[in-house]
């Protein structure tokens, strides 16, 4: 596997984090920590500034002040590409794939940062380089078997059904090895069998190899299902965090959600909501 | 026309298209990996032909040994000052509107041509003679030497260019940024250093297009106008895309030797004569591509889904 993280029990922690774009405030001094082995969900209506999080912990944003740490060491002022050799992976609302190449070449450039030999060798496919690319193949392959795409191995990404590519996409992150998992709206417009693939998938990334991960998703009953913690937001501010049954029925989360007067918000009942 | 001189203008054609083809690889590439326009890049071909030049000329040692020490010696200094312009001037620019980085560029040309022209002045330099200045027979065909050595060199290197980017760790990971940057430092590529490659990558594929064409047609201040053909053959083959690039530059050789070529030598109104016709032919191609592909023969088709 790829970079360890430390033998610590908080595998992250954001400290007072703010982020701005002029004058419109989209994270407002948030705190958070996540430990090892935990799938911790982010909640909150549109525009809530989930995504500008994940952004900030994989190094799109630079926060204005607060601190990240990933494993014991700060991270706030690094650089995404270095965020990523440090062990986080990501996927994205909008898939972000090659369409151009194929399922298993996008899937292989999650490899990028495990690979060692030099251009010439690498280019002539040299012995050394020619037992290193088998090793990532074989990594690769795995993943491929994991996520049950076989099928879809020699296709352009482009030509794939939507769910697919969103698997492609978790297979690339995958593929880093990463220490952290960042997933942003896996399951956004998936029909309900490839749902449940999807669910089926981060469990068995939880239980069995004990990746830590933040998920964001709008279908509450899966996010209910499968995070062991929530933390919800609204307008940048973390206004609720706890488990899932709690945050479920906390008096600010529902007024988030629904406004001043309702008093109930159903497990699922907001399913398939997609942020624009 | 003549077959004769068709065949002969197809020749010539791909021998000179083949460096046009270098020259627009290093500008695709640049634009491809960093979306800035270079219009500097002619500046960057005729750094490479003044330096070689100067360097032949004043390294005391057998030609053949000094050339070749100059050509290692321009390559490096190309590789070094597209390094100094990523880090001095582009990557303070990193994130300003498309516009003002291109505008940027041609100023830069102009600052680049000026010194050079300060250094060497204004007349045509040459190489000393390299290579004897005879010519090949290739059937009935006849052409300069040093056409064909640059042709075979530009060639060679468009065949290691291609495979540095299809096999090689590093093209892979400039092929990633090229496609989508952000998604790319996602997946642990460093985008400053990828930007810092692409410009000693430009300079160095012009600072060779410089150096061939010194070797066949000599060095001037207005070689960087084929900076300008290297654009318009990227243009043709479509902006984003490096095959489209070399074939870009091989249509353009080809069409400027045939077609004006045959309207130079051929077409004479009373009065005056097209003489020079040939230097716009490419754009008039261009022109016409784009009427009717505008994203380029090999571009991409930009369909966004909303």
């Amino acid at each position: 596997m790829g970079p360890e993280l430390p033998l610590v029990d908080t595998v992250l922690t954001v400290e007072r984090l703010t982020l701005s774009f002029a004058g419109l405030v989209a994270i407002d001094g948030l705190s958070f920590s996540l430990r090892a082995g935990e799938l911790l969900g982010i909640i909150g209506p549109n525009g809530a500034g989930k995504t500008s999080v994940l952004n900030c912990i994989n190094g799109f944003y630079h926060p204005q002040s607060g601190r990240i740490h990933l494993g014991g060491r700060e991270i706030t002022h690094q650089p995404p590409h270095v965020r990523a050799r440090l062990g986080i992976g990501r996927t994205f609302q909008n898939i972000a794939l090659y369409p151009a190449m194929s399922a298993l070449a996008n899937i292989m450039s999650g490899r990028l940062i495990h690979m060692r030999s030099g251009v010439l060798a690498g280019g002539l496919y040299w012995g050394p380089a020619e037992r290193e690319f088998l090793r990532h193949r074989a990594r690769v392959e795995e993943i491929i078997d994991f996520l049950e795409i076989e099928a879809h191995r020699n296709h352009r990404v482009a030509e794939l059904p939507y769910g697919i590519q969103k698997k492609v996409e978790l297979g690339r992150a995958l593929a880093m090895a990463p220490g952290l998992l960042l997933l942003d709206e896996p399951m956004a417009g998936m029909s309900a069998e490839e749902k449940a693939d999807m669910a089926r998938y981060i469990l068995e990334l939880r239980e069995v190899r004990g990746l830590p991960m933040i998920l964001i998703e709008h279908d509450m009953g899966v996010i209910m299902d499968l995070c062991d913690r929530l933390i919800c937001m609204d307008y940048g501010k973390k206004i609720a965090e706890g488990p899932p049954q709690e945050i479920q029925h906390h008096a600010d989360v529902i007024r988030a959600y629904l406004g001043e007067d309702h008093a109930v918000v159903g497990g699922g009942g907001r399913g398939g909501g997609e942020e624009a | 026309m003549s077959l004769q001189f068709a065949l002969e203008g197809v020749v010539i054609g791909l021998a000179v298209g083949s460096i046009y083809a270098l020259i627009a690889l290093g500008f695709a590439l640049l634009y491809k990996s960093t979306k800035i326009l270079n219009l500097a890049h002619g500046e960057l071909v005729l750094f490479g032909g003044y330096l070689a030049i100067a360097l032949t000329r004043s390294l005391p040692l057998p030609l053949l040994l000094a050339f070749l020490l100059a050509i290692i010696g321009t390559l490096a200094a190309a590789a070094l000052l597209g390094f100094a312009i990523e880090r001095t001037i582009m990557r303070p620019l990193f994130g300003q509107p498309a516009l003002s980085v291109i505008i940027v560029t041609l100023a830069l040309g102009y600052i680049v041509r000026g010194v050079m022209v300060g250094v060497w002045g204004g007349d045509t330099r040459q190489f000393p003679p390299v290579l004897p200045a005879d010519v090949i027979h290739l059937g009935s065909l006849t052409m300069p030497r040093v056409g064909l050595v640059s042709a075979l060199v530009a060639l060679a290197l468009l065949v290691l260019f291609s495979l540095f980017f299809r096999y090689s760790l590093w093209g892979i990971a400039m092929r990633a940024a090229a496609n989508e940057q952000l998604t790319a430092s996602t997946l642990g590529v460093s985008l400053t250093r990828v930007f810092a490659y692409a410009w000693a990558f430009a300079a160095i594929a012009g600072s060779v297009g410089g150096i061939l064409l010194g070797l066949w047609l000599g060095v001037n201040f207005a070689l960087n106008f084929v900076g300008l053909k290297a654009l318009a053959a990227v243009i043709l083959g479509g902006l984003d895309s490096i095959p489209g690039a070399i074939l870009g530059g091989l249509i353009l050789g080809v069409v400027e030797n045939v077609i004006g070529g045959y309207i130079d030598a051929n077409v004479r109104f009373p009065g005056f004569s097209l003489y020079g016709f040939k230097e716009i032919t490419p754009f008039l191609v261009i022109l016409i591509v784009l009427m009717i592909r505008p994203y380029g023969l090999f571009g991409t088709e930009h369909v966004e889904r909303l």
